[in-house]
């Protein structure tokens, strides 16, 4: 396959197959393919499991039942980020985490050293390969290769089965805002799984996608990426996913500083703009209120399924509303923009 | 794909064609491929005078945004009003109707000093 690599954090990954928006379209339309073999994985078993999983992250992994997963956030007391992870409840005493690529090993090491319960931590990025399966027609090609009903597999919900006739660990989640399967396996039937798929993919088109049009599917859909619109000085209220703090579950890293948070109010928000004069806001630019300075990009880029430039950034929280006019400077030019309400791309529903 | 014999390259892929005093400059299909699916491109007014190695302007994909370093210098007589509406061209055929500006040359001999076809495609095989 004629893909163009790109190191990221010591993986060579590739960046595009036969062409970013291409693939972004095909993920919108049919099925794209995506390895993800890089992300982290985690696990957490014993029978306090659930209370170290639930101390060290904002979600409730107390309220999810067997084959469920989770979007939560692991923090540091302060209430910045650690990473954004998902979290799996295979069983009462045994947790699957996934984890962000390069964030894996302070990860682990956050966690473990939060570990005064009777729960054992256990680095399996070496015994998991990702490949993801992503669009409408993700589920039809994915069924080809498994006895598990997939359409009995809901949103954030994941089985234990076979693929391709080896063990698998299939989960209806993914980062491109279309429905679609993270598929967990060993490292050595992957590339088969990944030809196999691909060969089941066929008649729907389906084309092998790369991290260009990742970010470009999980920025339509404003899905945070770690380093970008988090990191450890931006907490989940500032990043616009308070819904994965439960601050009523009890005591969790960063707890105390949310819960002030909460009360005093954030003082940055991140929202979602469009840019209206020629130009698209990159990661990084300034971002102008009234001519003054007021606050920074942290993704941008055309999108491809609505013809438009868009980005995310953070703004004082008393400038973020939608319709404000904002100005991105684009390379020592300001050029106009406006904030809009988000996500910028929603799939419609199907049943 | 092969690079043509007529042009001069350099090591940031941009290319240039001299005929006599006048430079036609563009990128090479080694830079439109590792940029992706263009969308913008800015390029210098007519009458601007731009010096070899000096940023002339920029080429900007979904993916990033390039500076274009100029092979030669001289002072800008013509540029390629199609590339404003129709960036994708330059996806199409950087080496042909997708070139980005002419110049006057003021100082023909600096072409002589870039790669040759042969030299830059052994160097993009190499780097890629």
């Amino acid at each position: 396959m004629g893909a163009r690599m790109v190191d990221f954090g010591g993986w060579e990954m590739p960046v595009q197959y036969t062409g970013l928006v291409d693939e972004h379209h095909t993920v919108r339309k049919t099925v794209g393919l995506f390895d993800v073999s890089h992300m982290g994985e985690i696990e957490v078993r014993g029978p306090e499991a659930v209370r170290l999983v639930d101390y060290v992250t904002t979600n409730a992994a107390s309220r999810l039942h067997i084959g469920q997963a989770q979007y939560s956030g692991l923090l540091y007391e302060h209430g910045g980020f650690v990473d954004d992870i998902l979290v799996h409840k295979v069983t009462d005493q045994h947790y699957f985490l996934c984890v962000n690529a390069s964030n894996q090993e302070k990860d682990f090491e956050h966690i473990r050293a939060a570990n005064h319960f009777d729960a054992e931590l256990d680095f399996a990025s070496d015994r998991y390969a990702q490949i993801a399966v992503q669009g409408p027609l993700a589920r039809r090609t994915l069924q080809k290769l498994t006895p598990a009903d997939l359409s009995s597999i809901d949103y954030y919900w994941f089985r234990d089965g076979e693929v391709s006739g080896v063990p698998a660990r299939i989960a209806r989640t993914g980062y491109t805002g279309e429905d679609g399967f993270e598929i967990y396996v060993a490292p050595d039937e992957s590339p088969r799984i990944w030809n196999d798929l691909l060969e089941a993919g066929r008649e729907f088109g389906i084309k092998p996608c790369g991290l260009g049009a990742r970010n470009t599917l999980r920025l339509e859909a404003k899905m945070a990426l770690y380093g970008h619109e988090i990191h450890a000085s931006i907490t989940p209220f500032e990043a616009d996913l308070g819904w994965m703090v439960k601050l009523d579950k009890g005591e969790f890293i960063g707890r105390a500083a949310l819960a002030k948070q909460k009360e005093q109010g954030v003082r940055r928000k991140l929202v979602g703009f469009e840019m209206r004069g020629r130009g698209i806001g990159r990661d990084g630019y300034e971002v102008r209120c009234n001519g003054m300075a007021a606050g920074w990009v942290t993704s941008g880029s055309p999108a491809p399924s609505l013809n438009k430039n868009v980005g995310l950034c953070y703004l004082p929280a008393g400038e973020a509303r939608p319709g404000r006019k904002i100005e991105v400077m684009v390379r020592n030019q300001a050029v106009e923009a406006e904030i809009v309400s988000t996500p910028f791309y929603k799939r419609a529903k199907t049943a | 794909m092969s690079y043509p014999e007529d042009l001069r390259y350099t090591k940031e892929h941009e290319w240039v064609r001299v005929a006599g005093d006048v430079g036609t400059i563009g990128i090479t299909d080694h830079a439109q491929k590792e940029l992706g699916d263009i969308v913008y491109v800015d390029l210098p007014k007519v009458g601007a005078h731009i010096e070899q190695g000096k940023s002339l302007g920029s080429v900007e994909s979904v993916k990033a945004v390039s500076d274009i370093y100029s092979p030669v210098s001289g002072e800008v007589t013509e540029v390629n009003e199609t590339l404003a509406q129709a960036p994708e061209k330059l996806n199409q055929d950087p080496h042909g109707a997708a070139w980005l500006i002419k110049l006057r040359l003021s100082a023909p001999n600096e072409a002589k000093g870039l790669l040759s076809a042969a030299d830059y495609q052994a160097y993009v095989g190499a780097e890629s």
